[in-house]
């Protein structure tokens, strides 16, 4: 189980400086929001922690981001090593145009582990249950992922990605695109998903960083304005900017 | 007002009529080689060799011959081509050399087939001393074809979405393993429709087997690839300007059964790229 420490962490898209001297910690088995406006950077940041951001030509980063006492921005960062470690849900549900069963064993595949069928089975048994879909896809396993509900499909990447077992989960946005009773039943998912990983969420929905978190992070222009614990983030912000954000004054 | 509406009308009319006139020829050149060619399709002239000057007995050296030819051509540019694809789609960074390849391959794609035909004579059959044969003719038709397989290919590969490589990436999959196991697969009926259409045009060309492979006449079957072979273009070349009296049921035989190739190759490579779109839902 992993906490992700954050020291004066700048980073650049060319000249753009989109992260500026952020320091932040990110406790185990808690849920921590990420708000703020579209552009203050809290993607950026998130794609950080596992490196999405090197895939973007151009990109610079300074600072220190420690997970496991490793600092991550260094270039000797083994990537798969990290990826593995700290997993990633996308805004969009995005399975591959494979059988659910295909979407689950990919990362046992890639990383050729337990490449048995009755192990495979069992990862997939085991991955499912644990976002709450066995019961439902059990008989249909073999049926392509793409028939899928949006909300089913988004609670198979979830599970795709739990069978990688990663510690960290990073989570940009997961619900933008589901409605609101598959919105509160994934964040009921978060919830017991907490007891076992580090937890960062992404969201422009104050009212479910309210709900859902531990404690809330609120960026604007590059920097991390406040960071605390939730209730006190949203019943007596520090920052005369966090609370102009809150109360709805802009964003 | 309605003046507007009459114009309309007439601009409709002519594009029509421009349109119509794409296919009117399409439609006369089937028709008449099936009218004039179908008397002369039997098992005889399909697996009978060339007797009496080619003026009777069958096609089978020249079919043998073509069908030699078009596979060593995609056994040799398909992997270049694919790997080029793979390169130029996932790897290359919008640099100098990247564009010169990738202007390379646009101007491949412009040059006369004559031209490749002189080329293949000069590089393979006599500095490289392949002679002419199967397989200076499959190496030059394989040049030939290589951009058509590289540009499908890269659109192929180019149309599997982004996310895909993302979510890969994220979950741990190294670039190349990305590639293998989720930008591949998605690709293979892009790549293939790219690849079938190389093929119909390997199969059609005359110029470039001119000078490296075709024998004007040779009644038996190629032993290896550094031996001569007919083929049916240059054979229905030979049949209809070089010998004199042979039966126009012949030439017309002849060119039906390369047509229906070409053809049917394109047919395949429709149908795969059709039940691929009615497949993909992302």
């Amino acid at each position: 189980m992993a906490d992700i420490k954050v020291n004066n962490l700048n980073l650049w898209y060319g000249d753009f400086q989109a992260l500026i001297n952020v320091d932040a910690h990110f406790t185990r088995n808690q849920i921590t929001a990420m708000i703020g406006p579209s552009g203050c950077g809290k993607s950026t940041l998130l794609r950080v922690f596992n490196r999405m951001n090197d895939l973007i030509e151009g990109v610079r980063v300074k600072g220190q981001v420690i997970i496991d006492a490793e600092n991550i921005i260094s270039d000797k960062t083994d990537l798969v090593v990290l990826r593995k470690k700290v997993g990633m849900v996308f805004q969009r549900p995005n399975p591959f145009p494979l059988s659910i069963y295909e979407n689950i064993v990919f990362g046992q595949k890639i990383h050729a582990e337990g490449l048995t069928r009755l192990k495979l089975d069992e990862v997939v048994e085991d991955s499912l249950k644990s976002v709450l879909l066995w019961d439902e896809l059990k008989d249909k396993l073999n049926k392509s992922a793409l028939s899928l509900s949006l909300e089913q499909k988004q609670r198979l990447c979830i599970a795709r990605l739990i069978a990688v077992r990663p510690e960290i989960l990073l989570m940009d946005e997961p619900c933008s695109t589901l409605d609101p009773q598959a919105t509160s039943r994934v964040e009921e998912l978060m919830r017991e998903l907490k007891n076992n990983y580090t937890i960062i969420i992404v969201t422009h929905n104050m009212q479910q960083a309210a709900r859902v978190s531990d404690e809330t992070g609120f960026m604007l222009l590059g920097e991390l304005v406040e960071f605390g614990k939730t209730q006190d983030i949203f019943t007596s912000p520090k920052d005369k900017r966090t609370e102009d954000y809150i109360t709805g004054r802009y964003g | 007002m309605r003046n507007t509406k009459g114009v309309q009308k007439i601009a409709f009319f002519f594009l029509f009529l421009a349109t119509l006139l794409i296919v009117v020829p399409v439609g006369l050149i089937v028709v008449i080689i099936i009218q004039k060619g179908l008397p002369a399709i039997n098992w005889q002239f399909l697996s009978d060799i060339p007797r009496q000057g080619m003026r009777a007995g069958g096609i089978f050296p020249a079919i043998i011959g073509t069908f030699y030819l078009v596979l060593g051509a995609i056994i040799f540019a398909l992997p270049i081509g694919l790997l080029a694809a793979i390169y130029l789609s996932e790897y290359a960074k919008d640099n100098v050399l990247n564009r010169i390849i990738k202007l390379a391959i646009v101007n491949l794609s412009g040059v006369p087939s004559v031209v490749y035909g002189l080329f293949g004579l000069a590089l393979f059959v006599v500095f490289l001393k392949f002679g002419a044969s199967i397989l200076s003719g499959s190496l030059t038709l394989g040049i030939m074809i290589l951009p058509i397989i590289i540009t499908t290919s890269r659109e192929a590969l180019e149309s599997v979405p982004q996310s895909f490589r993302e979510v890969s990436l994220s979950l741990g999959a190294s670039k190349w393993q990305t590639i293998r196991h989720i930008v591949l697969p998605n690709a293979i009926p892009g790549i293939l429709t790219g690849t079938i259409l190389g093929l119909g045009r390997a199969a059609g060309e005359t110029a470039p087997i001119l000078f490296t492979v075709a024998a004007f006449y040779l009644p038996q079957l190629p032993k290896s690839i550094f031996d001569q072979a007919m083929a049916l273009p240059y054979h229905l070349y030979v049949i209809s300007t070089q010998v004199p009296n042979v039966d126009e049921k012949i030439r017309y035989g002849t060119a039906l059964v390369l047509l229906s190739l070409v053809l049917f190759m394109n047919l395949v490579a429709i149908i795969i790229r059709y039940n691929f779109r009615k497949k993909k839902k992302w």
